[in-house]
């Protein structure tokens, strides 16, 4: 079983991107869930997602103590919270961020600036840019799923193809 | 099709194909979105429902009542403290002997005020007359709510069904969901006693004790029946649609030498800490109850029982234990976890068995 903590802030699509993830698995014939954690937190504050891959039924609803992969959609959490706990020795962790956050130093580091590629496409609702979308195409090249899956998954859930675009765009981006 | 959906979609997916007439809620918290997306199907056409938002619970079961007494198929939606609020209403539908099909999504009542799951708002409900169903997967859900219209519609039930899925860590996560047309899994709901221009009459009429305790009697003999149109259903279910389900779902029983019995997703994940126990030598099995009323026979033999109870009756103890301890006179470790979404995960699930006191109660990560 593959787990991933995503941390992002309420608003700007964790949710939405943890439930993508899970789609994007399934489309590659995997089991997938999707739990988002609902806290007291409202729109703005730190809140974190679960997700699980697997090749058998999941049936654990617990969250998630020791991910194999940490999802950071933004950095400013870095400050607030330790995004980095209980994350395995030989965890990955994905940052949206142009440079690798100083206090990232030392973990398998991968980054993108999904924000950038978001306001590059003008991929932006209600003043926020959409991250749920680019970053599963970061996603997708660090291998959690097919390229095809993820643009499969988006294509569902998303009609306007600046989502796509933007999934594609950060695919070619990571480093 | 397959896709991937929510707890609170795959109930409101299962609604649209079971297609009722009329579906009554109130729409403000602590609603869910099983309604929401009920309001979508209806605005864009997909379910030919008369929607009809209410100012509170109480009114939404009333609402219900109304409609099903005509011999319509109903549904509503609600959690926690909205299922407390109908809860004079609740008893109506049964005492009418209405099937009016209810997703209850299980969260902690307050106060303090925490809106994550416990099963104490359902089981405040248990002697009601509605039958009480808790299911632990999305697809589960799914299944369960399509099933329940068939059960409370047929002749020998005529009870409501309420079914339960546990507050955000089933109601919001995001599982694989087969849906299904229904077909003619649904007959066409004939209700012997429905109120018809042509068959005028009145319900809830002043009632003299002789005929009110016959009528009692009455939803103790359908209750007694259902266990036989529940088994029905699902073995038709079954031959449908493939996917089996029974009063329990059992996991590594048949050898077995110490049971965890649990409801909804603790029983899941309790299959996780049957294969780690087992790993360690320790013959474990898991028995997720589902069906809560009726209640089921339980197969139980000698073995030894660590019961789990996200629920708890104060001065008594936890329901599901005690219920089986009445039902079957055996003792249990019984362990009082995950109250209002208290986390509980599969390691600790395993604990409770490696360190169980038959005989005991247990309040996880409290009494220490």
């Amino acid at each position: 079983m593959y787990e991933i903590r995503l941390h992002s802030r309420g608003g700007q699509g964790g949710v939405t991107a943890a439930k993508l993830m899970a789609l994007a698995a399934f489309r590659d014939g995997k089991f997938a869930t999707a739990a988002p954690f609902y806290g007291a937190e409202r729109r703005g504050a730190p809140i974190v997602s679960f997700i699980r891959i697997d090749e058998k039924p999941i049936k654990i609803y617990s969250q998630i103590h020791n991910p194999d992969l940490i999802v950071v959609l933004d950095p400013s959490i870095i400050d607030l919270v330790n995004v980095f706990e209980g994350l395995k020795p030989d965890g990955d962790v994905l940052i949206n961020a142009p440079d690798i956050p100083e206090k990232a130093a030392g973990y398998r580091v991968r980054h993108v600036d999904l924000t950038g590629i978001a306001l590059k496409l003008n991929l932006i609702v209600a003043g926020n840019p959409i991250l749920n979308t680019p970053v599963i195409g970061a996603l997708a090249k660090m291998g959690l799923f097919s390229r095809e899956s993820a643009s499969a998954a988006i294509k569902e859930m998303f009609s306007d193809e600046r989502n796509l675009n933007a999934a594609l765009m950060a695919y070619e981006e990571l480093i | 099709m397959l896709t991937i959906s929510t707890g609170n979609n795959a109930v409101a997916a299962a609604v649209k194909q079971a297609s009722p007439a009329v579906v009554a809620a109130y729409p403000i918290t602590p609603q869910t979105e099983i309604v929401e997306q009920i309001a979508n199907f209806v605005t864009n056409g997909s379910l030919k429902a008369k929607y009809i938002p209410v100012e509170s619970e109480h009114s939404a079961m009333a609402a219900c009542i109304g409609a099903s007494i005509t011999g319509v198929r109903t549904f509503t939606a609600t959690s926690s403290h909205g299922l407390l609020y109908m809860h004079e209403m609740v008893n109506w539908a049964a005492g009418a002997r209405l099937p009016v099909v209810m997703a209850n999504v299980n969260r902690a009542v307050g106060p303090g005020w925490n809106v994550w799951a416990e099963h104490t708002d359902a089981l405040q409900t248990r002697d009601t007359g509605w039958l009480q169903v808790y299911v632990a997967t999305v697809q589960e859900a799914y299944d369960a709510t399509l099933m329940a219209f068939r059960i409370a519609e047929d002749r020998r039930v005529y009870l409501p069904v309420m079914v339960n899925l546990d507050g955000f860590s089933l109601s919001h996560i995001s599982q694989q969901l087969e849906e299904n047309p229904a077909g003619d899994f649904i007959p066409p709901l004939v209700l012997d006693h429905a109120i018809t221009p042509e068959k005028p009459a009145g319900y809830g009429c002043m009632t003299s004790s002789t005929d009110y305790f016959r009528i009692r009697y009455d939803i103790e003999r359908s209750m007694r029946d259902s266990v036989a149109v529940i088994r029905e259903t699902e073995e038709v279910f079954a031959s449908k649609f493939g996917r089996r389900y029974s009063w329990t779902d059992d996991y590594r029983c048949e050898d077995a030498e110490i049971l965890i019995i649990a409801m909804g997703t603790l029983g899941k994940e309790a299959e996780v800490a049957v294969d780690i126990l087992r790993s360690e030598g320790i013959k474990a099995g898991s028995m997720r109850v589902r069906w809560i009323r009726p209640f089921p026979d339980l197969d139980l033999g000698d073995r030894e029982l660590v019961v789990i109870d996200r629920n708890y009756s104060f001065g008594f103890g936890g329901i599901l234990a005690s219920s089986i301890k009445a039902k079957t006179g055996r003792e249990c470790f019984n362990v009082i976890a995950g109250l209002g979404g208290q986390e509980v995960t599969y390691h600790d699930i395993a604990g409770f068995v490696r360190n169980r006191r038959v005989g005991q109660e247990s309040w996880f990560g409290v009494d220490a």
